[in-house]
Parts: structure tokens; C-alpha cells; sequence
């Protein structure tokens, strides 16, 4: 019975001195930030988020993100509920385009990101009446990647994952939206994303691509599916972040990555706020410090991403810049097909052919 | 015998709160579920309430049917296999000294605390060609070269069967661990076999523990969503997988309802004729 007075006493006492201690650190602004978890999180973690503590005195909270639609549908039940798991994201465009039909970002006020002016026009995302929802975070390619062991010469062109003698050997991301496939099939064999335009067209994009299914040993959703079989060699070749391949060539893993001649694929972030969140003036700091040109300098030589400003604001070297982005033109993916009428179809078809 | 009526409120008290646990993460999530699964899917966005059942007509599909077929077939492996390893394994442990007993049912708990994407990873790599099992057997001379194992329908079914079996034993254990021992014993007095006793006695006495295991690691299997993935081919994805999509990729978390819904309902049918069935055939057996 004592022990039994004691430990409550022990409880009581430590919800007390939780309470006292919590005031203490109210003072600090906090802001909780999300980033795709894995790499990616860490080098922000690392390189990014204590100087940024540094200089403005507001406390990063890093969240790691699932890839992709995962973290929207999070953040949209829980904006239901006013919650917010995180105030500030970094959305891909897929769910950038999703998330506005529901509302679900708090519009920007441009005048409060002075250092937006830098940004190449293709990065600041607005809603279909003009409101910005977005500022560019950091742009990323998915491009033809290798195990060096297994393929001694680099590959050249996106076809090279349909030829015979890659047997069993590519990992291929699962889902259209985040694959990107159907715009590498049309511009490799079909000359463009014309054929895109109807069902016909994409009917037959997607025959194509069904011929590449013997050669697929692993489709993946999660990058980290695919990362340890990438670089063991156990899958030799497939798509894959550019970025996240650099940093594992890096870490001496015999891994290389290849802008195809037809182009990588390029995709990037927004810098969005969760309408329910309450931090607003918070996250206009944090996204006008990351717009700075030396910060996206920093990002490009220390996480590998394409900066989002333009190029000579930076400072980058040609090396330093060649490391992270390509001068061939870059694929870039037909959003609307999977944030339109036919995603549902696309999809349907699309799991069809994969699951046969 | 009388039943006899709770006494005072605190006796109601302590039916109060399981029901309201129950309720509260039972009950409502469920019906909540129930009910997205009518309302109105915006393409490319998200849902609006309504009440409609274009979700369930969307199910009548070649691929749905295949899927679901596919996914029960694959349950009901896994039971199998689990079960026919499970009931001898568990018998042999409740042969064994108190303390041994013990340590096989610790360890078997210990496996309980690994997750789904553990196991998944860990047998990927066993099953590898370049870290697998077989550079060992090819070290040992056994084989010519190292192979990959994975991803391929057997990998899956290990995989599924490593997660489902510490759930085997731990649901026959104490059944087996009260079966007395002269029923065995009886029969081999009269010259029945080891084997003819085991099938005949030992599992003729506990059917009914034996249909709850099958079904438990059934229903199991059947929620896996990551192995299938990892381990599996495309064409091995279940349906768990296929509604992974739909909620997380896709965000039609209406559609996504309707299928677990209709999933839920072909389990639970497959179930409880899986109960009567067993039942049925009780008098003749006793």
C-alpha cells in the first residue's frame, strides 16, 4: 500500500515539475518543419536547420516526412481537425496541385519574402486565382542510375532499361505520380508528350512500358526500398534522386548517376503552410531565409538539390553546378495528368498493367 | 444455475468501460469508415459527404476480383503452413520442462516485438544474391553460385509465416498445455504409433483450437501490406496493398473504404462458414 502512495507521489511530482519546466522553454519560438525523412532530413538537420537557429533565435522542430501523397493526406485529416502536424512542408507538385482543391494551403504574402525576388518565376506556386500558396524549396531530378560494379560503362538513353540483357535487374518507382514514367516512355519512343493528350495515346504509352515489366525486379514507393539493393548490386540499375545517388557515390558506394539524353526528370518542392497552422510569421522567416542565394548555394554543394534562384545569384561554380543539374533540358512531368479527371483512370490502368 | 444481477453502480461501472473502449476505438473509427465509403470522391483532390454507391460499383472489376481472390488464396496458404508447423512445434514445447517452456515462449515473444518492415528487410537480405543465404550454401559447397530468392511467391509466403507464426503458438499454447497427458499416454498404452497418436488424439482433442489459430492467422495475413511489397512481385501485391494506394497515393480514401469494406465482409463470410462448417461436424465425431 506505501509503494503504492509513493509512486503516485513520484507521478504527481513529475507532472509538477513538467509544468514548471514547461514556461521556461515557452519562451523560445518553435516551428515545426517537414522534410522527406531519410537523406534528406538529416543533411537539413545537419547543415540547415542549427545556423538558421542561430541567426533568427526560432527553434526548428524537424519532422520527417513520408515520400510524396502520404504527408498530404496526414496533414489534410488532420487540418480537419485544426490540427497541424507540421507548420511548414515541403510539397511536391502533385500534392501542391491537390492539396489547393481543398484549400489546405495558407496563401503567402510575397511582401513578407523579400528574398523571393530571386526566385526563378517557375518557383513561386499560385493558386488558380492568383494567391501564392507555394515558394520553391529545392528542384531534384530523377535520373538513370547504376551500380558501377555490375555496368562498367554508364548507360546513355532511358531505352536502355528496355533492352534485353537488363533482366531482372531495374528498380522502377510503383505509382505514375511519382514514377514519372509515362512522360519518359512518350518522350523516348513517342517523339514528346503529345500522345499524352487522350486516352488512345496513353493506352498505347502504357502498352510500351508493359514490355519493360520482365526487366523490373522491384517497384518500389518508398526510396528506401531501393536504396540498399542499389548499392549492394543486387538491383544494378533503375530511376532514382539524382541527389540521393550523388551522396551515396560519396559515401563510397559504387553508384552512379546518368542524365539520359532524353533528359532528367526534373521535380521539386514547395515551401507550403498548413492552413492550421499558427505560426505564420514564423514560417515567413523561415522561407525567406531559405530563398537567401547563399543558403541555396549551401543546399546544392551539401544535399545535392538544384537551387531554386536563379543561377548567377549563387555563386555556384560550373562543376558545383553541374554536380546537381544537367544542361540537357530537363523532362518535366505532366502534372495536370494526375491531378486531373483522368488521374483515377490513369491509375486504374496504370495498376493493371503493373499487377498482370 | 442462477444469473445473478450486478450490484450497486460499480458493478455497471465495470461493464461501462470496456464498452466505451470498445466504442471509442472500435466502434466509431469503424463507422466512420462505413461512412466515407458512400460519400463522393473528387478526382485529384479529396472526398465531399454524400450518399452514393458509386464506390462499390467501381469494385466490379477484373483486377479487384483477381486481387481478392489472390489475397484470400494467399491467407488461407499461410494458415495452412502455420498451423501444421505451429501445432507439432507447440506440442513438443509443452513436453519440455517448465523453465525451457519458458525460454521458447520468451523468445517467441521476443520475435512479437520486431516489425512488419523489419522482417520484410531483413528476409529481402537473407534471400539476396549478393548478402543471401545461398553465398553460405555455396561456401559449404552445396551450391554453384549464388541466387536470388526474392522477390518471388515463396519468399512472400516465408516472410508472411515468420510474422503470423509466434501468433500460432502463443493461441495453442495453452490449449496444449492443458490437454492431459493420459489421453496421449492411453493411446500408446493400447500400441497406437507416436504419430497416429498425435494426429488422432492430440488433434482430434483440439479442434476447436486449432480452426481459431487457422482463422486467426488468416484474418493475420490478410492486413500485411508491406511484405507483399518488399517480398513479392507485382502480380503478388494483395489487397491491402492496392487499398495502400488508393488511401495514401491516391487520397481517395472513399474508394479505399469501399474495397476494405467489401474485403472485410468476404473475410468474415469466409470465417464464419469456416465455424459452422466445424461445428456441423462435431456429433459425428464425438
Amino acid at each position: 500500500m506505501r509503494k503504492a502512495v509513493a509512486t503516485w507521489m513520484l507521478v504527481f511530482g513529475c507532472i509538477i515539475v513538467i509544468g514548471l519546466s514547461a514556461p521556461v522553454s515557452a519562451g523560445q519560438k518553435v516551428l515545426k518543419v517537414g522534410t522527406y525523412g531519410g537523406y534528406f532530413k538529416d543533411s537539413f538537420d545537419k547543415h540547415i536547420f542549427p545556423d538558421f537557429t542561430k541567426e533568427t533565435g526560432i527553434k526548428i522542430e524537424s519532422i520527417a516526412e513520408p515520400t510524396g501523397e502520404a504527408w498530404l493526406v496526414q496533414l489534410e485529416q488532420a487540418a480537419r481537425a485544426g490540427q497541424a502536424p507540421a507548420d511548414v512542408s515541403m510539397i511536391a507538385q502533385t500534392p501542391m496541385l491537390r492539396g489547393q482543391r481543398s484549400q489546405l494551403w495558407a496563401p503567402l504574402d510575397l511582401k513578407k519574402i523579400p528574398n523571393s525576388k530571386y526566385l526563378l518565376p517557375q518557383f513561386i506556386h499560385r493558386y488558380k486565382d492568383g494567391r501564392v500558396d507555394g515558394i520553391g524549396a529545392v528542384s531534384w531530378y530523377i535520373t538513370l542510375v547504376s551500380n558501377t560494379n555490375v555496368f562498367k560503362q554508364p548507360p546513355k538513353s532511358w531505352a536502355d532499361m528496355w533492352t534485353p540483357d537488363k533482366k531482372d535487374k531495374l528498380g522502377l518507382l510503383a505509382l505514375p505520380s511519382n514514377s514519372f514514367l509515362l512522360e519518359i516512355t512518350a518522350k523516348t519512343f513517342f517523339g514528346g508528350y503529345d500522345i499524352l493528350n487522350s486516352k488512345e495515346g496513353i493506352s498505347k504509352v502504357l502498352k510500351k512500358l508493359a514490355e519493360i515489366k520482365p526487366n523490373v525486379k522491384l517497384w518500389y514507393r518508398d526510396e528506401g526500398q531501393f536504396q540498399q539493393a542499389l548499392q549492394s548490386g543486387e538491383i544494378p540499375m533503375g530511376q532514382y534522386y539524382h541527389d540521393v545517388a550523388g551522396l551515396l557515390a560519396a559515401d563510397g558506394h559504387p553508384v552512379r548517376s546518368t542524365f539520359p539524353k532524353e533528359g532528367g526528370v526534373n521535380d521539386s518542392g514547395c515551401w507550403a503552410v498548413s492552413k492550421a497552422s499558427k505560426k505564420l510569421e514564423e514560417a515567413y522567416i523561415f522561407i525567406n531565409y531559405m530563398c537567401r542565394p547563399d543558403i541555396q548555394a549551401k543546399l546544392a554543394r551539401k544535399v545535392g538539390t538544384a537551387p531554386t534562384v536563379r543561377r548567377e545569384a549563387t555563386g555556384l561554380t560550373d562543376a558545383e553546378f553541374a554536380a546537381v543539374s544537367s544542361d540537357i533540358p530537363p523532362l518535366i512531368p505532366r502534372y495536370d495528368l494526375y491531378t486531373g479527371d483522368l488521374s483515377d483512370w490513369i491509375n486504374q490502368k496504370w495498376t493493371e498493367m503493373v499487377t498482370r | 444455475m442462477k444469473a445473478q444481477r450486478p450490484r450497486g453502480i460499480g458493478a455497471y461501472l465495470a461493464f461501462f468501460y470496456p464498452a466505451l473502449m470498445l466504442g471509442f476505438f472500435f466502434v466509431i473509427p469503424f463507422a466512420t469508415m462505413v461512412a466515407v465509403s458512400f460519400f463522393h470522391r473528387q478526382p485529384g483532390a479529396f472526398y465531399i459527404p454524400a450518399f452514393e454507391l458509386d464506390n462499390y460499383r467501381a469494385l466490379a472489376t477484373p483486377l479487384f476480383s483477381r486481387v481478392l481472390v489472390f489475397s484470400l488464396l494467399l491467407g488461407a496458404l499461410c494458415a495452412a503452413l502455420c498451423v501444421a508447423a505451429g501445432l507439432p512445434f507447440t506440442y513438443f514445447i509443452t513436453r519440455l520442462k517448465r523453465r525451457f517452456q519458458v525460454v521458447w515462449l520468451v523468445f517467441l515473444l521476443a520475435v512479437l516485438s520486431l516489425s512488419e518492415v523489419i522482417i520484410g528487410f531483413s528476409w529481402s537480405l537473407l534471400l539476396s544474391r549478393t548478402a543471401g543465404i545461398s553465398n553460405l550454401l555455396v561456401r559449404l559447397g552445396l551450391m554453384d553460385h549464388a541466387v536470388s530468392w526474392s522477390p518471388g511467391l515463396a519468399a512472400l509466403v516465408l516472410g508472411l509465416c515468420y510474422l503470423a507464426f509466434p501468433y500460432t503458438v502463443l493461441v495453442l499454447y495453452p490449449p496444449l498445455s492443458r490437454l492431459d497427458p493420459a489421453l496421449p499416454e492411453a493411446a500408446r498404452t493400447l500400441g497406437a504409433s507416436p504419430l497416429r497418436t498425435f494426429f488422432t488424439v492430440v488433434v482430434g482433442t483440439l479442434r476447436d483450437a486449432i480452426v481459431a489459430a487457422f482463422i486467426m492467422v488468416f484474418v493475420f495475413t490478410l492486413g500485411a501490406y508491406l511484405l507483399p511489397q518488399i517480398l513479392g512481385r507485382p502480380h503478388h501485391w494483395t489487397l491491402s496493398v492496392l487499398i495502400t494506394d488508393q488511401a495514401i497515393y491516391q487520397s481517395n480514401m472513399p474508394q479505399a473504404a469501399a474495397m476494405a469494406i467489401f474485403f472485410m465482409g468476404v473475410s468474415l463470410a469466409l470465417v464464419g462458414l469456416t465455424m459452422v462448417l466445424g461445428k456441423r461436424r462435431r456429433p459425428a465425431n464425438d
